[in-house]
């Protein structure tokens, strides 16, 4: 069979997530049932999930969650590890065994610390260390799959419906401040395990619905800067677009939304507001090659918060909306309504307009 | 009256119910299901909770009251009928829809009205009380859009490229809109009164669907937007 990356396959998809706004705890149960509704936006290819706040216990660890094709290759890049990061916890990611969800690969977690010895010598900051080696795993060694690598959070995904993915991996016993899901519609890729979404690098992740036609552009000026593109699909590029522009390059969120989802050069002109005229100027001049067209709707997950954002012609639906301390976002409102009926302020917002939740100072 | 309770329903088993059910009924706990009534004629339905995308596409008149909001491409090709929304609407809505009525109560998506067309006696009409996002009118080729915009809450009537590629049919904007922006091929001017009156039938009609009285409406002025030429692709690539 060939694999992700292997093959291209010229499509659409769910997303869903939820926020408290006070860093309270809600179980992974909720978000699994934003998924029913939206059942028939996936085909049964991909779904995934993203919780922030899950690992309090190793909050200071780097949680890799990995996928591995044999116990020699997992063998194999333990040893690689090992050379690299204190490994303080090795475990199998718990799952249960349902019908419909087969063929699943080695899935494994570590929770690691890079060895200070390490970076002293190659004189490297700690995230970047660990963005370097999820790249290095990623694209030099064969079986090995690197689909998580936050402090706090975690990804978990699988070929299935997302539904079936949350029973799965257990998400009714993790309990996160922040979560978000994907149901997957591949249409360039024939749908791996690996490339299920969200997507992640570092604590950031990507939940994408929608079929960007700037991959290959995007992708070329991304990898001059280290990002290894292994999967060929575009949300794997939007993350590290993401990672680079907030971590790497310093922007903000909204300056970095201002990158992907550029305002037209006609609505850019008819600002009249001079500062801000000039600083979009300044980003689609500086990040051109960033610029994501075609259709997309996003939620980024990172440590304290969440963005949502559409392409700037708002080619894909995106619902938000409140209650009390949270914040839920979706594809529909059928998926806001299941998570709270009385959800309010139910509004879509126009493309190209970010919207960040970032949780109260202190309480994640 | 018959009542169909919706909820973990999927919308296969829905539709399925109300070609089976009589001509009036009250769908209970929608969350979700797509294609209501697609198709469908001589029903009068009523929606609790949130119908999904694709509501009563293709519709061939029959009547939809949804008394919540609404998501994606309401009244996708529908034909003939009436759809009555309470709340908002998502993107798209009356897509290349070529008859009948989509009246809402408070906001559109983008791209309201897309390829709207019209042929001969049939005319399809959407009102929209609140705002339009942008794209509103795109490629519109026929049928009438009107935007109201009652409870603007500061925000413009309509958001960016209203009438991209519009080449038929007719656009009311109620107020002034001199900070819109229009493409070159169509023109915006103040409604002259017998234009008002092409449309006082429906606008009437709307006021008694949700209570508000027709003279307020009214008392402001309307701009109306129509395509200038009946080739307005002549000059775009080639002369031809």
């Amino acid at each position: 069979m060939k694999i992700e990356g292997q093959v291209r396959i010229p499509s659409g998809c769910a997303i869903s997530a939820a926020i408290s706004k006070d860093g309270n705890k809600m179980s992974g149960e909720m978000i699994i049932n934003s998924m029913k509704p939206m059942h028939d936006r996936s085909n049964g290819l991909g779904g995934g999930f993203a919780g922030y706040g899950i690992y309090p216990e190793y909050k200071d660890f780097y949680a890799f969650h990995m996928f591995f094709d044999s116990r020699d290759t997992r063998k194999k890049c333990e040893a690689f590890l090992k050379e690299r990061f204190e490994i303080v916890q090795s475990e199998i990611i718990p799952t249960r065994k349902i019908p419909a969800i087969t063929d699943e690969p080695i899935i494994w977690r570590y929770f690691a610390a890079p060895l200070k010895s390490v970076l002293v010598s190659l004189q490297s900051e700690e995230k970047e260390f660990v963005a370097k080696t999820v790249m290095k795993i990623n694209a030099e060694m064969p079986g090995a799959y690197v689909f998580s690598s936050g402090r706090n959070m975690g990804a978990f995904k699988a070929v299935g419906f997302p539904e079936d993915v949350g029973v799965f991996y257990k998400l009714e016993e993790y309990e996160g401040y922040s979560w978000t899901a994907h149901g997957r519609y591949p249409t360039n890729t024939p749908g791996w395990w690996g490339g299920a979404h969200p997507f992640t690098l570092l604590d950031y992740s990507v939940v994408h619905n929608g079929e960007i036609s700037s991959y290959d552009a995007n992708r070329r000026f991304i990898e001059m800067f280290g990002y290894k593109c292994t999967l060929q699909t575009d949300t794997e590029v939007i993350t590290y677009i993401m990672d680079y522009l907030l971590r790497v390059q310093g922007l903000t969120l909204g300056e970095a939304a201002s990158v992907i989802a550029a305002p037209f050069w006609s609505t850019i002109g008819a600002k009249t507001d001079l500062e801000n005229r000039k600083k979009h100027t300044y980003l689609r001049t500086m990040f051109s090659s960033l610029l994501i067209t075609g259709p997309f709707s996003i939620v980024l997950g990172f440590d304290g918060g969440l963005m949502a954002l559409n392409d700037r012609l708002k080619l894909r639906s995106m619902v938000v909306g409140e209650k009390d301390d949270k914040v839920f976002i979706a594809s529909e409102e059928a998926a806001i309504r299941t998570m709270e009926p009385n959800a309010e302020n139910i509004w879509s917002p126009a493309g190209g307009e970010p919207v960040i939740v970032q949780v109260k100072e202190g309480v994640f | 009256m018959q009542t169909i309770d919706a909820a973990d329903l999927d919308y296969r088993t829905v539709n399925e119910a109300l070609r089976e059910a009589g001509s009036d009924f009250i769908i209970e706990g929608c969350c979700g299901q797509r294609f209501i009534a697609a198709g469908m004629s001589g029903k009068n339905l009523t929606i609790n909770g949130i119908p999904g995308n694709a509501l009563g596409a293709y519709l061939n008149n029959a009547n939809i009251t949804v008394n919540a909001n609404a998501q994606d491409a309401v009244g996708d090709t529908m034909n003939e009928g009436k759809i009555l929304i309470h709340g908002n609407i998502g993107d798209a809505a009356g897509y290349a829809m070529r008859g009948g009525k989509i009246y809402v109560k408070g906001n559109a998506g983008y791209r309201a009205g897309i390829h709207m067309k019209a042929y001969k006696e049939k005319i399809p009409v959407m009102i929209i009380g609140g705002c339009a996002g942008s794209f509103l009118g795109e490629y519109q080729a026929g049928g009438v859009i009107i935007v109201l915009g009652l409870h603007k809450d500061g925000r413009p009537i309509v958001g960016n490229f209203p009438c991209t590629g519009m080449h038929g049919g007719k656009m009311f904007l109620r107020g002034g809109c001199e900070d819109i922006r229009f493409p070159k091929q169509v023109t915006a001017r103040c409604a002259a009164a017998d234009e008002l009156e092409e449309i006082r039938e429906y606008l009437s009609e709307y006021c008694s669907d949700f209570g508000y009285p027709i003279d307020e409406l009214l008392s402001e002025p309307f701009t109306v937007i129509t395509p200038d030429s009946k080739t307005p692709y002549k000059q775009m690539y080639v002369a031809n």
